[in-house]
C-alpha cells in the first residue's frame, strides 16, 4: 500500500506556494482538506508520496516556504 | 457614444475580463483557502497567481507583499493608517487627489504634522521644495504618480531618494498611472504603491492594491481591520503572516479574478504600444483644443510629461454646461467639476469652477478625437 506524507501549513498563501513549486519539480502530490487527527492552522494541506519526502521538503526549504509541519500518514 | 471618462473608470473593459470573472464564479467559486475542497482551492488557487501576476507586472520580488484591497483609496488608508502615529510628521504634495488628503486631514485632528509641499500651477513640483518639507520627524511622504486634474506626472524616483536619504519611506498613488506608465517599485525606489483595478489596469471596479517592499517594517504595520483570514485559526489575534495580516476576511475573488485578465489583457498588448496610444491621442487633444478660442487648457501642455487627462475651461461658460452639451447633444461622456481633488484645482487655478476632463482610454480613437474636437468648437460657437 502506498504511504503518504502530509505538508502542514499557517496560510493559503503558503499551501499555493508549496503546490507551484512541487508541480514544478513534477513531484506527485495532491491539496487536501487537512486530516482531523493533525491539528493545523489552514483548512488545506499537501498530500505526498512518501517515498518523496527528501525531495519535498529540500524543494520547500530552498525556496523558503514556511511549513508547520510534516507527517506521515 | 465617445467615452473619455476613462480616469474615472476605463471602460469598456476588454472581453477576457468578463469572461475571467464570470468563469472563476462558475468553476472556483468556493471560499478562497477556507475549506480544502476543490472549489476553495481553486479559488485561492486564483488569488494567488494573481499575486505572482501582480508582483511581476509591477516588478515586486514578493507576490506575499500584495495586499488586496477595494480600489486604491482604500490601499492608501491602510498604508497611512497602518504606519502613520501621533506626533508623526508626513511631506504631501498640493497635486493630491482626495483619496490621499482626506485620510491625511482626518489624522492631522489626531495629532500627525502634515506639511504639503505647494506645486507650480501646471501641476509639476519643484524637487527642492521636497528636500525642504522633512524634518527630523518625518515618517512617510505621500505623492500622486500622476494628477487626476491636469495629468501632470510627478518625479516618483527623485522624492523616493529624498524620502530614503531622510531614512523615511515613500507612498505612491498610482491611480492614474498603473497600466499606462511602466512602473517598476524596486527601481523607482517605491516603498509603497497603491494602485486600482478599474482605470487602466482595466479591471472592475472593486478592486485595487498595496504592494510593500520589504524596507517596510511589518511589525509596526498595523492592519485597518482584523477578521478571519482562513491561518491559524486556534488564535484570536490577528497572525502577522502575510497577506493574512492585513486582508481580514473573504477576499473579491471575482474582482481579482478580472483585475487579473486586465493586466494578462494590457501585458499581451504591450506596454509599450499602449504608452504610445495614449501619448498621441493626448498630443491630438492637447494640440487641437489649444487653437480653439477661449479654451484654456490645464497642465503642462506636453503629453511626454502627462498622462492622458486634458483638463480645460472655456471663457464664459460653465464646466457643467459644457458637460451636459458634450453628453446630450454630440454622445461624447466626459467627467466635470472638481474631480474629488480640491487642492489639486487650487494650485491649477481652476477652484471652485472646475474644468471639463477628456480622459482618452484603450479603445478611443483618432477619429473619437478629431470628433471632440469638433463637437467642442462648435459649443464655443454656439
Amino acid at each position: 500500500m502506498m504511504k503518504y506524507g502530509i505538508v502542514l501549513f499557517h496560510t493559503t498563501s503558503a499551501v499555493m506556494r508549496a503546490e507551484k513549486l512541487l508541480l514544478k519539480e513534477r513531484v506527485s502530490i495532491k491539496l487536501i482538506p487537512t486530516p482531523r487527527e493533525f491539528s493545523s492552522d489552514c483548512g488545506i494541506a499537501l498530500r505526498f508520496e512518501w517515498n518523496q519526502h527528501e525531495q519535498v521538503k529540500s524543494v520547500l526549504n530552498n525556496a523558503d516556504v514556511e511549513i508547520a509541519a510534516i507527517h506521515q500518514m | 457614444m465617445i467615452y473619455l471618462d476613462n480616469a474615472a473608470t476605463s471602460w469598456p473593459k476588454p472581453p477576457e475580463v468578463l469572461k475571467a470573472m464570470t468563469d472563476v464564479l462558475e468553476h472556483a467559486g468556493g471560499n478562497p483557502g477556507r475549506s480544502g475542497h476543490r472549489l476553495s482551492i481553486a479559488a485561492a488557487r486564483e488569488i494567488y497567481d494573481a499575486r505572482e501576476d501582480i508582483a511581476r507586472f509591477f516588478h515586486s520580488p514578493d507576490p506575499l507583499r500584495v495586499i488586496f484591497s477595494n480600489n486604491a483609496t482604500h490601499a492608501i488608508n491602510l498604508a497611512l493608517k497602518g504606519l502613520v502615529k501621533p506626533g508623526d510628521h508626513v511631506v504631501t504634495t498640493s497635486m493630491e487627489h482626495n483619496a490621499v488628503m482626506r485620510p491625511l486631514r482626518s489624522m492631522e485632528k489626531q495629532g500627525i504634522n502634515l506639511t504639503i509641499v505647494q506645486c507650480a500651477s501646471d501641476g509639476s513640483i519643484d524637487i527642492k521644495d521636497v528636500a525642504k518639507a522633512v524634518k527630523p520627524r518625518t515618517r512617510l511622504m505621500v505623492t500622486t504618480h500622476a494628477s487626476n486634474v491636469a495629468g501632470t506626472i510627478l518625479p516618483v524616483s527623485q522624492i523616493a531618494s529624498i524620502a530614503h536619504k531622510a531614512g523615511t519611506l515613500l507612498l505612491v498613488d498610482a491611480a492614474q498611472t498603473a497600466g499606462v506608465e511602466s512602473i517598476n517599485v524596486q527601481d523607482m525606489g517605491i516603498d509603497l504603491l497603491a494602485f486600482t483595478g478599474h482605470k487602466e489596469l482595466q479591471g472592475p471596479p472593486g478592486i485595487g492594491g498595496l504592494i510593500i517592499a520589504d524596507t517596510v517594517d511589518l511589525s509596526k504595520f498595523e492592519p485597518l481591520i482584523q477578521g478571519g483570514t482562513g491561518s491559524r485559526s486556534e488564535s484570536e489575534e490577528q497572525p502577522d503572516d502575510l497577506p493574512d495580516k492585513l486582508e481580514g476576511g473573504t477576499a473579491n475573488l471575482i474582482g481579482i479574478a478580472g483585475l487579473r485578465a486586465g493586466i494578462r489583457w494590457i501585458t499581451n498588448k504591450g506596454i509599450e504600444s499602449n504608452h504610445a496610444h495614449f501619448k498621441k491621442l493626448t498630443q491630438e487633444l492637447i494640440e487641437g483644443l489649444s487653437c480653439l478660442p477661449g479654451v484654456k487648457i490645464y497642465g503642462t501642455l506636453d503629453s511626454e510629461r502627462s498622462v492622458a487627462v486634458v483638463s480645460f475651461s472655456i471663457a464664459g461658460k460653465t464646466v457643467s454646461e459644457i458637460g451636459l452639451q458634450l453628453d446630450e447633444e454630440y454622445d461624447i461622456l466626459c467627467r466635470v467639476g472638481l474631480h474629488c481633488a480640491p487642492a489639486a484645482h487650487r494650485t491649477v487655478g481652476s477652484f471652485p469652477s472646475g474644468t471639463v476632463r477628456l480622459a482618452p482610454g484603450l479603445f478611443t480613437t483618432m477619429a473619437d478625437i478629431h470628433t471632440t474636437i469638433k463637437s467642442i468648437e462648435k459649443i464655443i460657437k454656439t
